[in-house]
């Protein structure tokens, strides 16, 4: 049995996971697929999206994934960057705005 | 600047060391099936070596240029250089043989003393495609190469250079501190004189490696990448990018194995297994002849010095009965060329 919870490995698992279950999971990986196929959106610009997206629910296997897949396709370490700290922007603003509630209670309870 | 595997005396300047290292590990322990096995799966086991059409020759692994990547080992302590002798040989065949591309690489081609003698002779020939693979820097390291550009446009040479990123420090950090600026100020020298200009007759193509243990992106939207950031910041312009997967081979290999990349890209590499560019690798159209007149399948062969399985095995020997339809010598490294759409000197396959 392994010491850690994630193993670098079992990302290249990923695709077993239709193996318990093959009707959901190819229907996963099918919807997966299209989503990130160019559309309105570039493949770039959704896979920045996609490494922001991945450090905002930290799941390391999607860090991991995403990191080399905007290498391959050429985006600079600036960019990837940058669309993390949106990422954070958005999960810090998406703590203070609750600030709010904070502070319209307060105002309510206090004489 | 850093020196050679040979200069330095590592043990991956001995090819036999580097097949052992991509025969033994994950592919002997099963974890990763070895290229024959894989390709067995499609029968296309063995590979045969159909017609030739393209002659690469390696003029020397002597470069201006230490690359991180680079897969000859070359570099300014590299000595060994073709001889005019050799050259005379060579030309005996690109005279006779229906090859349509003609492929000069090295090192840095140009450093090769005979070089321009060489092209003056072997663009007699008619050949409809003359390549030469310059790093660029080469046109700025010296004075006596600034004419370059001119040189290649009197002889109609295709120039295909190397240009690993669009940006300085992606470029500087794979090919050496100011290798960017060089590069840039070549491409407008040979931009100058029409080089990769839209509609030109005067071929300018680039091609692109990975700066680090990853595999190359899609080539047509990496060429358009390329193209959108070189006209805007520099006004350079070119043809086509050629997306070249790195091959586990000589410094690449070395930083693979010190960076703790190795199995994991092997993984990569195995795993984009495209049956489909295995009806297309280079080797099975291509002949590479060395410094010294020996000929392998493939340039990547000739680096891990496993020659042609055939009874010709130098450019004086050259026979194309005996060539043609030869059984093309594999190993691991030949993923490399099989990996999602495909490698090769002219980019994907697939």
């Amino acid at each position: 049995m392994q010491k850690t919870y994630y193993d670098p490995a079992d990302l290249r698992k990923f695709g077993k996971i239709s193996d318990w279950n093959e009707e959901l999971g190819t229907k996963f990986f099918e919807y997966y697929n299209s989503v990130f196929k160019e559309g309105a959106l570039s493949e770039r610009e959704k896979s920045l999206i996609a490494l922001a997206v991945a450090h905002t629910i930290q799941c390391p296997y999607c860090i991991d994934a995403y990191t080399g897949d905007g290498l391959q396709r050429g985006i600079t370490k600036e960019e990837m960057m940058e669309a993390l700290h949106v990422g954070a922007a958005i999960r810090g603003g998406a703590s203070l705005v609750h600030g709010v509630q904070m502070m319209n209670k307060v105002n309510k309870l206090e004489m | 600047m850093i020196k050679s595997l040979h200069k330095r005396e590592s043990e991956l300047a001995n090819s036999k060391r580097q097949v052992e290292i991509l025969s033994n590990g994950i592919f002997q322990s099963g974890d990763l099936p070895k290229f024959k096995d894989k390709i067995s799966e499609t029968n296309q086991f063995p590979l045969k070596a159909k017609k030739l059409e393209i002659l690469q020759i390696n003029v020397g692994y002597m470069c201006n240029q230490v690359c991180e990547h680079c897969h000859v080992d070359a570099g300014p302590d590299r000595k060994e250089i073709m001889t005019r002798e050799t050259m005379k040989q060579c030309l005996e065949v690109i005279k006779n043989t229906g090859a349509h591309t003609l492929d000069l690489t090295g090192g840095a081609p140009e450093m090769n003393p005979d070089f321009r003698w060489f092209v003056d002779e072997a663009s007699k020939a008619g050949i409809k495609d003359f390549i030469v693979r310059s790093n660029l820097t080469i046109i700025r390291a010296n004075k006596k190469y600034h004419d370059l550009p001119e040189f290649f446009k009197s002889h109609n040479v295709h120039v295909v250079s190397s240009m690993p990123h669009w940006t300085k420090g992606k470029t500087d950090k794979q090919r050496g501190d100011g290798v960017f600026d060089k590069s840039i100020k070549a491409l407008q020298d040979l931009n100058a004189i029409g080089y990769g200009m839209p509609n030109s007759d005067l071929r300018l193509d680039l091609v692109y490696n990975p700066s680090g243990a990853f595999l190359p992106g899609n080539q047509a939207s990496l060429e358009k990448e390329f193209k959108n950031a070189l006209i805007d910041d520099f006004g350079i312009q070119f043809h086509n990018l050629f997306a070249i997967t790195n091959l586990p081979i000589s410094r690449f290999l070395d930083y693979l194995i010190a960076s703790e990349n190795y199995e994991d890209y092997m993984y990569s590499l195995v795993e984009a297994y495209n049956p489909a560019a295995v009806a297309n690798v280079m080797c099975t159209n291509t002949l590479s002849v060395s410094w010294d007149g020996y000929l392998y399948d493939c340039d990547f062969n000739q680096m891990l010095n496993l020659p042609v399985n055939s009874k010709a095995k130098h450019i004086s020997e050259y026979n194309e009965e005996l060539l043609e339809g030869r059984n093309i010598v594999i190993s691991q490294h030949c993923y490399g060329c099989t990996a999602g759409a495909g490698s090769s000197c002219q980019g994907s396959v697939a």
